[in-house]
């Protein structure tokens, strides 16, 4: 079954978390054609992803096929501690969806 | 208008700097010196971009020109090769059919000895790279061997390299086998010797010609190249191993690109190599 | 703008058949993907959908990072932040792609407005920035270049 996409680097540092993250996604845009064939390849991107945090969202991002493959986000919240949960739900154009966690450290 | 000073202070800098020869030594068996060479490469590029340090050329161009090093600090901030060291990892560890792994092929388990890559193999009287062996091993564990340029070969090698992150490179030239010297010189030679449509050397470009733009490109220092392979490229959106940089680098200056793993392009890898003893691992690494 | 919870229920199931058991159910509805504001072709267009006006005014407070030339138009880094206060969302827009919306992230209280990503960018183009903060929008602009390389493009 589907394998985790997203790679979390999630920092406590002071009173603040740092969250870095990358999806393995190829953010196919909709506008390539095939080599071969000519046809245009159908998109197939990431369009939402949200983090939460102790059941408050911190982060939502709304995206376009203009996100580069295997998108990257960065930001920072207030809060958060060694050892707790970040949980990550994301959905894909084509319907696609799934939640992931990763532990801050 | 930014772009045109550039190149034409990069010129007049150029030519200066082509009084101090690069390569110092000479071009016959009798005379070649590859310790003469890597110090004089080492001055050269000391002289002509008196702010670099010399360890940081294992970053390439982004040791020397800052406007590129921003955004590759960028992207090293979450590095766009780190899927591909992790799937290199589990490829490694992956066992063979037979029962037996990678680590049963190489030194120590494999791990930490891409420093010692490419080097001189005595009983075959030839150049022996990482990738090479990766397949050799392949093959005597009765595996299929894989693709040279990319996917999974380049990501053993990837994970091969990160687990030598920081291990100081070191090329050994045996002097009980006057064949080695020759391997040396022939890379050398092939470095140094004009080729293809447009009659450039690679030192045209990365000797003399590194830091200066061709169109909207800064080719790399020479010092410090092969030290970060296999490398992700942004053009390619994916892992490549050197020979594929090498083919590639060849049809872009309009000349015939050769196979993967041939003689020559092993012998130029010696040689590259060999130029970067001192210098550090720091594969793989992220490129334009 | 956000889809009540039966719309993400039913989309989810419609969207079922390709998902499996270790897909959860989303804990919380997201918001509506802007369609329309990401569809758009023309900047003024994009930021109308999404954010309601067209008009941002320029402001110093905004702070937007990019390449003066992008190494790789494929894969440009920006970060975008601002001190405001009380910021709803920076939104990123490239004027000559095909759809000029890039993103938008929503910043919830507590949350810094600082973002970093990395984008494509098709060819030469004004990039900007937009924050949303007590309403109101605020934007920051620059020109990166994008070029065909001989070895990189």
């Amino acid at each position: 079954m589907a394998k985790n996409i997203l790679k979390v680097k999630a920092k406590a540092r002071g009173d603040k978390t740092k969250v870095k993250m990358m999806a393995k996604h190829i953010m196919e845009s909709g506008q390539r054609k095939d080599k071969k064939t000519g046809e245009l390849i159908p998109a197939k991107f990431l369009q939402e992803l949200k983090v939460e945090h102790g059941g408050k969202v911190v982060f939502e991002a709304s995206m376009g096929t203009a996100i580069s493959k295997n998108p990257y986000i960065a930001f920072n919240f207030a809060g958060g501690a060694k050892g707790d949960e970040l949980v990550m739900t994301w959905k894909e154009n084509t319907g696609a969806s799934a939640t992931e966690t990763a532990k801050i450290k | 208008m930014k772009i045109i000073k550039k190149l034409a202070l990069g010129l007049s800098v150029a030519a200066a700097a082509q009084m101090a020869q690069a390569a110092d030594s000479g071009f016959d068996l009798a005379t070649v010196d590859p310790e003469a060479d890597r110090i004089a490469l080492q001055k050269y590029f000391q002289s002509r971009f008196p702010k670099a340090e010399i360890n940081d050329y294992v970053n390439g161009i982004y040791a020397v020109d800052a406007d590129s090093r921003e955004q590759w600090e960028e992207l090293e901030e979450f590095p766009p090769y780190e899927f591909a060291v992790e799937e290199g990892e589990t490829l490694f560890n992956t066992p063979f059919a037979n029962g037996k792994g990678y680590a049963d092929c190489f030194e120590n388990g494999g791990i930490g000895i891409r420093q010692n890559y490419p080097y001189w193999n005595k009983e075959a009287g030839t150049v022996k790279t990482l990738e090479m062996e990766i397949n050799e091993c392949r093959e005597a564990n009765g595996e299929q061997p894989l693709k040279w340029a990319k996917g999974d070969l380049a990501k053993i090698s990837a994970y091969m390299a990160w687990t030598s992150r920081d291990k100081p490179i070191n090329i050994e030239i045996p002097a009980d086998d006057p064949r080695a010297k020759a391997a040396y010189l022939d890379g050398k030679k092939f470095f140094y010797a004009k080729r293809g449509q447009l009659t450039l050397s690679c030192a045209n470009c990365h000797v003399q010609g590194s830091n200066i733009r061709i169109r909207a490109d800064l080719p790399s220092p020479q010092l410090g190249h092969t030290s970060h392979f296999p490398v992700f490229r942004s053009k390619w959106g994916e892992l490549g191993t050197l020979h594929r940089r090498y083919k590639g680098c060849h049809k872009d200056s309009r000349s015939k690109p050769l196979g993967h793993q041939v003689e020559v392009y092993r012998n130029l890898e010696y040689f590259q190599s060999y130029m970067n003893n001192g210098l550090v691992v720091n594969g793989p690494g992220a490129r334009k | 703008m956000s889809m009540n919870r039966r719309t993400v229920v039913k989309a989810i199931a419609a969207g079922g058949a390709l998902i499996g058991a270790s897909v959860m159910m989303p804990r919380a509805a997201m918001a509506a993907w802007a369609e329309s504001a990401f569809k758009a072709d023309k900047q003024d267009a994009a930021m109308n959908a999404l954010l309601g006006s067209s008009e941002a005014a320029d402001s110093a407070e905004v702070t937007l990072k990019a390449p003066d030339i992008a190494e790789n138009g494929a894969v440009v880094p920006v970060t975008v932040r601002t001190s405001m206060a009380n910021v709803e969302s920076i939104s990123i827009f490239v004027e000559n792609n095909p759809n000029p919306l890039v993103a938008e992230f929503m910043i919830p209280a507590g949350t810094d407005a600082d973002v970093s990503t990395r984008l494509r960018m098709g060819k030469t183009s004004k990039v900007t920035a937009v924050v949303k903060a007590d309403g109101k929008l605020f934007s920051a602009a620059k020109e990166v270049k994008v070029t065909i390389g001989g070895c990189g493009g």
